[in-house]
């Protein structure tokens, strides 16, 4: 990994019509994803976690193209991409390459799995003719298909495999960075670790970079270097891997984090019990998006949305509770918070309602 | 024929490919003949064909002259010598019936072409395009609906004139909205799906996503609506007859004869069953026909 930015996202903005009066005149909004900015290393697998409807998968749309943003620039090797017409965005899409998450619906019936391979290739002009049937040979190898395949139609495959083509249909253009849209969560548990498996080698072979979208933690932990956690529209938290997961700094992430089972039955693990349910991202209050659900709100977090701030190098938080405090006595801060919510899971059920703000006044 | 239809499949059981296809037509053809319904109708369509081509260059090749008037001999039973009898002016029913081909095939075919390519053009601009072009298209297309089609055909008649070939214009214009309305559908479906998503994403052209990824997902319903566009422009086309403003006599066509001999129908019946049966196998086997073009083309619905 390199220290070079291959992707600054400054603060993406995209906001859909949820409701129009009679003359078309849009009345409310929803804020799929709401002033959110992150980069991206060149070598990197970046992931973005966070539960349906956070607008994890929204930026991975804008970054390939298949939305615009409301408002925010998307910079990649230095081009601006919001500031693109149609033709010269078009000629980026060898670099910015996507794979989708239903590997079921991504792949044209009517095409044999050779030919969509062989696609973008020829649309994008890649290779002579005579040379793309030896380059979707090499492909399928990559990606651990065997080449006498090619001659198939999708609903021949199992959903592993059909991902492998996904797979393969994005490294067809020699990609710079992937988007992986959730690739794995269509996929059976035993088939997902083989997926993720080639993904990391993949990337290390071919030096790809990736941004990773999961809807769980624990699935963005064997692929990503550093993590993002999204809560409705809003990046709560960025952090190395290492510190994300030892040391989770956003009251949201550490709920997040506690949530992930453990297969050892003798670790004594505490759970964070979250009350209520997501609001709704439309016409969202101001202040800090997760603050209905959060055991460590302060009165600032209902008026005042808090800003991405980094806490400690390099690991970035957006929690009113940080503020003024010195770097050096964050960790124990976020213990302090961890110790009150949490409740032992282990022999008995936390009684719901008996968490929370209350028990941390 | 019906009987066939029910055990369409049969061969199904084998399953002894014994060489994988390369193309996508090639897959097409190979299933398409595992369908005995299919296959047995397209034979049926050849032989028109070959009757209508045959008829066309040498008309010479009949028993008798099928516009030639002999009172004398007219209503004649079926016999050895006029195998389907004849009609009100003495002329061979089977004669009449196979030159008939020509004008039936023709009709059925230009027409639904004409309707075929306007329609799936303009509603695949609308589904599409969506907004306001989808609008303004769909809203024309439902006033053509509006009114009963036969009567706009008629309307459409008398703007161009009397003569097959303004027939073959009216039904194929009336029948645009239909495929129109179709294409529209099956694309609004289509075009959110992820493959498109993924055309879109590799680059592909408007004209690209269109013509690779969306039609051919769409052709079934199309192909499958234009075979049966075919017969219900040929049951069109004799109606216009009927009226008096298709064909003009003499000219031997189904509907036309059939119309005719319906005044008959207790003295003479086989002046009307003849040209009946002549329709409905040929609309039966444009049908069954399109149903096995359907399967074929459904990878899903393929054999391996």
């Amino acid at each position: 990994m390199s220290d070079e930015v291959l992707l600054d996202v400054r603060h993406l903005t995209k906001s859909f019509v949820a409701d129009t009066n009679f003359f078309g005149k849009p009345t409310s909004f929803v804020q799929a994803v709401d002033d959110v900015s992150f980069q991206i290393r060149r070598g990197e697998a970046f992931g973005l976690v966070g539960e349906s409807g956070c607008g994890k998968s929204t930026i991975g749309k804008m970054l390939v193209g298949l939305l615009t943003p409301t408002s925010g620039r998307i910079i990649f090797e230095g081009r601006d991409l919001t500031a693109m017409d149609e033709r010269e965005r078009r000629t980026l899409c060898t670099d910015i390459q996507l794979i989708f998450q239903d590997p079921y619906a991504s792949l044209n019936p009517r095409m044999t799995v050779g030919d969509i391979v062989a696609e973008p290739i020829r649309t994008n002009r890649i290779l002579p003719p005579d040379q793309v049937d030896a380059r979707v040979d090499e492909l399928f190898e990559r990606v651990g298909l065997a080449s006498y395949m090619r001659n198939r139609y999708p609903h021949e495959f199992s959903g592993g495999q059909r991902q492998r083509v996904g797979i393969a249909r994005a490294l067809a253009v020699n990609p710079k960075l992937i988007v992986c849209d959730e690739p794995v969560s269509a996929l059976d548990v035993s088939v997902q670790a083989q997926v993720l498996n080639l993904l990391d080698d993949l990337k290390d072979q071919l030096g790809l970079t990736y941004l990773f979208i999961a809807h769980g933690l624990n699935v963005v932990k064997h692929v990503s270097d550093r993590v993002g956690v999204m809560y409705l529209g809003k990046l709560m938290e960025v952090a190395g891997k290492r510190d994300l997961y030892h040391e989770p700094l956003c009251p949201y992430t550490q709920a997040l984090l506690s949530a992930i089972p453990s297969v050892d039955p003798k670790t004594r693990r505490k759970r964070i019990i979250l009350e209520g349910d997501v609001p709704s991202p439309i016409d969202p209050p101001p202040g800090c998006r997760f603050v209905n659900r959060c055991f460590a709100r302060e009165g600032v977090c209902e008026v005042a949305a808090p800003d991405l701030y980094e806490e400690l190098p390099g690991h970035w938080c957006a929690c009113h509770r940080y503020n003024a405090v010195p770097e050096e006595r964050i960790v124990a801060v976020s213990h302090d918070l961890l110790e009150q919510a949490a409740q032992p899971t282990f022999g008995r059920t936390a009684a719901p309602g008996t968490l929370g703000y209350k028990g941390l006044a | 024929m019906i009987a066939v239809a029910k055990s369409k499949g049969a061969g199904s059981g084998s399953t002894a490919t014994p060489t994988k296809p390369e193309s996508l037509w090639d897959d097409v053809w190979y299933a398409l003949r595992q369908n005995k319904a299919a296959m047995i109708s397209l034979a049926f369509i050849v032989v028109l064909a070959i009757v209508a081509f045959v008829t066309a260059i040498a008309p010479g090749i009949l028993p008798y002259d099928p516009y030639e008037q002999d009172l004398t001999q007219s209503f004649l039973a079926p016999s050895s010598a006029h195998w389907f009898g004849t009609d009100q002016n003495g002329r061979d029913m089977l004669c009449r019936i196979l030159i008939g081909t020509q004008i039936s095939l023709t009709v059925g075919i230009s027409a639904v072409a004409i309707s075929l390519t306007v329609g799936v053009a303009l509603g695949a601009v609308a589904g599409y395009k969506g907004g306001r072009v989808d609008t303004v298209i769909m809203r024309c297309m439902d006033i053509m609906l509006a009114v009963p089609s036969i009567l706009l055909a008629i309307a459409f008649m008398a703007a161009l004139g009397r003569g097959i070939d303004k027939a073959v214009i009216a039904i194929g214009l009336v029948s645009i909205p239909e495929y129109a309305r179709i294409v529209r559908s099956q694309i609004l479906a289509v075009k959110e799906s992820d493959y498109v998503a993924a055309a879109r994403v590799i680059g592909d052209s408007d004209a690209t996503i269109i013509f690779r990824h969306i039609l051919p997902n769409v052709m079934p319903s199309i192909i499958v609506r234009a075979t049966l566009g075919i017969s219900s422009a040929i049951l069109d086309c004799a109606a216009l007859g009927f009226l008096g403003l298709g064909v003009q006599p003499p000219a031997a066509e189904w509907g036309d004869m059939l119309g005719r001999g319906r005044n008959y129908i207790f003295t003479a019946p086989h002046a009307m069953l003849f040209p009946g049966l002549a329709i409905t196998l040929t609309v039966l086997a444009f049908n069954l026909l399109g149903d096995g073009i359907r399967d074929a083309l459904d990878p899903k619905s393929r054999r391996r």
